[in-house]
């Protein structure tokens, strides 16, 4: 993961609530078994007619957007299905933050997973961002947790373990693996009546010495 | 005295590995199922960094959103092709048990969990699938999760998680012929709106939730999440504990078992962060018109006015006038299936409705059992004859018309009675217009062409 310090970019304007999962990155998209390439199937069914051109009056597909890296949207943003390609498409477009009145749950997790940076805002800061222009831009500061707009300056709030790893640009499995001793310890407590599984221990095994 | 706790306090207190209340806490995980579409990006991501999977024996997978459900063996898609077969080396190159495709456990990953006996009480369980909250009708903590975070629990057995506040919904009264689980679930969306249970985890109980048998109460887990909430729980009783005895992965000490799960109930309502009152008694069959399952107004009620353009950008999308009545939709497609209705009691309620009577011309009906068990099992019963001679194909298991992922698409501009979970714009296949309702209701719909009350109107 990219460190997230800082961002000045130019923002992108899509202001409508319940935006879902299904509009950010259709399901004929999720077939792929790769983390990138999702960038211009992004809003595929607003972005593209039935034969596939592009619409000229959608927003990312006007040349002044193409380098837009901040989406301001409404409420519910990415509710729907928990598909990760909906972060990776929005990261794979080149946005960097989403700033919303509200987000899905999944797709708020999602998105702190892989580096974009989720920021929610009061509905009144949401209306003054959605009048940016192609001509505006941004600047999120993620050390002092906030939104500048013209003469605006916004206060967010982030988690704070959330905030470390955007910081320090951390990988979840490597912090987690420093509680390794704490996870088996708890493995060893499991009640032991627990039901036979299925999985070939020895398989894994086999991974792992391989490194 | 200590305070009161819900269900979900007991059960996620027990498994913090470490934290703070408030923070994010590091969760053991129980159970992880997975699927063929939210799960190569992690696997890829464990093979570049040289990790393994650290519990293949709490993991299990199966194939079910790109499956061809009309030739089960035959792939055409070779995108599709490709992911399934992904899942079948990963599978065996990290030790993760698969019931590959056509084999006799494969299914609806929310389906095959419960019924191979892998969902239990007082677990944890993860998927990378926001049904899976269907699982919390066992009185487990099951939510759906995002592919980095599959890629974590492979590799830890745990996940990070901030707890949510609780939310009980006493569900009660009495519940009247031709009103089902679904309708209560629908009926709840739509009033309280669409993200109307953001940021809580639910419990349903009262009298109806315990009268009710697994599989409604799995409907009613299933769609929480189309409320916004990521987990739906009831307590586990007596027909949770004889659900699961005798299945394929039930504890060979059940009674042990039943003891251990007896822990888990909520002390009383006022441990709940939020109470929600809901009398069935007059609830009436629901069906959705609009984009969302929020969407959604009794089958004897009017298509409301529209509130904003989201709502307009609906009605312009389904082409239907507020003011209209759901009978005056015209249906030219009825899909039986998916992880919210496509169990055995789903298919035999459907069935019940279709006997001896015929869909109606130029209608086209799939009906697509959540697993080759209930496949097998229908069949057994007599179920899949009464559907083809009712004029519907009967299929091979899959998420199928669920989601428009295979080749089970409703076309453009046709409007199709649904017993899946999701109306969304184009889920069924672009340009494809969903209406969400029970499966008694679908089959009444698919007889008429239209939605009719089945409280009222002969079939
Ligand atoms: S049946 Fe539908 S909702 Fe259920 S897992 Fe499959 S695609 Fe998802």
């Amino acid at each position: 993961m990219e460190k997230f310090t800082q961002h000045i970019g130019k923002p992108a304007v899509i202001h409508r609530n319940n935006i879902d999962t299904d509009q950010l990155i259709p399901k004929q998209f999720l077939k792929n078994i790769l983390r990138t390439g999702y960038g211009i199937s992004l809003f595929y069914d607003w972005r593209y007619d039935q034969n596939g051109k592009p619409n000229p009056d959608f927003i990312l597909n006007q040349p002044a957007y193409q380098d837009a890296t901040i989406l301001i949207t409404g409420s519910n943003f990415g509710s729907g299905s928990s598909r990760e390609h909906a972060a990776w498409a929005l990261i794979d477009f080149g946005f960097k933050a989403v700033i919303a009145e509200s987000f899905g749950p999944i797709f708020y997790m999602n998105a702190t997973k892989n580096g974009l940076l989720p920021i929610q805002l009061p509905k009144d800061q949401i209306a003054i961002l959605a009048t940016a222009t192609s001509q505006d831009q941004i600047k999120i500061d993620l050390i002092q947790q906030t939104v500048a707009f013209k003469d605006h300056v916004f206060s967010f709030n982030f988690e704070e373990m959330y905030r470390y790893k955007f910081i320090n640009g951390l990988d979840d499995i490597a912090i987690t693996m420093t509680h390794e001793a704490e996870i088996t310890d708890f493995e060893a407590k499991l009640p032991d009546f627990a039901a036979p599984m299925p999985g070939d221990m020895a398989k894994s095994a086999i991974i792992e010495t391989s490194k | 005295m200590s305070k009161s706790q819900t269900m979900f306090d007991k059960i996620w207190n027990q498994h913090v590995i470490t934290g703070e209340p408030g923070e994010p806490q590091l969760m053991y995980v129980d159970l992880h199922l997975v699927h063929e579409v939210t799960s190569p990006q992690a696997f890829e991501g464990l093979r570049q960094q040289h990790r393994r999977v650290r519990r293949p024996d709490k993991t299990f997978a199966t194939m079910d959103h790109n499956v061809p459900t009309e030739d089960i063996f035959n792939v055409k898609d070779v995108i599709a092709k490709k992911q399934m077969a992904t899942l079948q080396t990963n599978a065996e190159e990290f030790g993760v048990t698969l019931a590959s495709v056509g084999t006799e456990d494969q299914g609806i990953i929310h389906v095959i969990g419960p019924q191979l006996g892998l969902t239990q009480p007082g677990k944890i369980i993860v998927c990378g699938d926001s049904h899976t909250s269907t699982h919390g009708a066992f009185g487990a903590i099951a939510f759906g999760i995002g592919t980095s975070e599959v890629e974590h629990v492979f590799a830890t057995q745990t996940i990070w998680q901030q707890k949510p506040k609780t939310m009980g919904i006493h569900v009660h009264g009495d519940l009247k012929a031709g009103v089902s689980a679904k309708d209560i679930i629908m009926a709840l969306i739509s009033q309280s709106g669409f993200d109307g249970f953001t940021g809580y985890a639910i419990e349903f109980y009262g009298n109806v939730i315990d009268d009710m048998s697994m599989a409604n109460r799995m409907t009613l887990s299933n769609m929480v999440i189309e409320g916004g909430a990521k987990m739906g729980q009831m307590k586990p009783d007596q027909t949770t504990f004889d659900y699961i005895a005798g299945r394929k992965y039930a504890p060979k000490d059940m009674t042990a078992a039943m003891k251990y799960w007896s822990q888990f109930y909520t002390d009383d309502p006022s441990a709940f962060d939020k109470t929600l009152d809901f009398d069935v008694s007059k609830l009436a069959p629901y069906v959705s018109f609009g984009t969302n399952p929020g969407m959604s107004v009794p089958v004897d009620g009017q298509l409301p006015e529209p509130k904003d353009d989201n709502d307009r950008k609906a009605y312009d999308y389904v082409g239907l006038k507020p003011g209209s009545s759901p009978k005056d939709i015209p249906l030219g497609y009825a899909f039986f299936g998916s992880c919210t209705n496509g169990r055995l009691e789903d298919l035999e309620a459907a069935a019940e409705i279709l006997k001896g009577q015929h869909i109606a011309n130029g209608l086209t009906a799939l009906v697509v059992p959540g697993s080759m068990a209930i496949k097998a099992e229908a069949e057994r019963r007599g179920l899949d004859q009464i559907f083809k001679d009712a004029g519907c194909q009967w299929r091979m298991p899959g998420c199928s018309a669920c989601l428009g992922m295979n080749p089970d698409l409703v076309p453009a501009g046709v409007h199709c009675a649904s017993t899946s979970n999701r109306n969304f714009e184009g889920r069924q296949g672009s340009g494809s217009i969903t209406h969400l309702a029970s499966p008694q209701m679908v089959a009444a719909a698919a007889i008429h062409g239209h939605f009719i009350d089945i409280r009222k109107e002969a079939i």
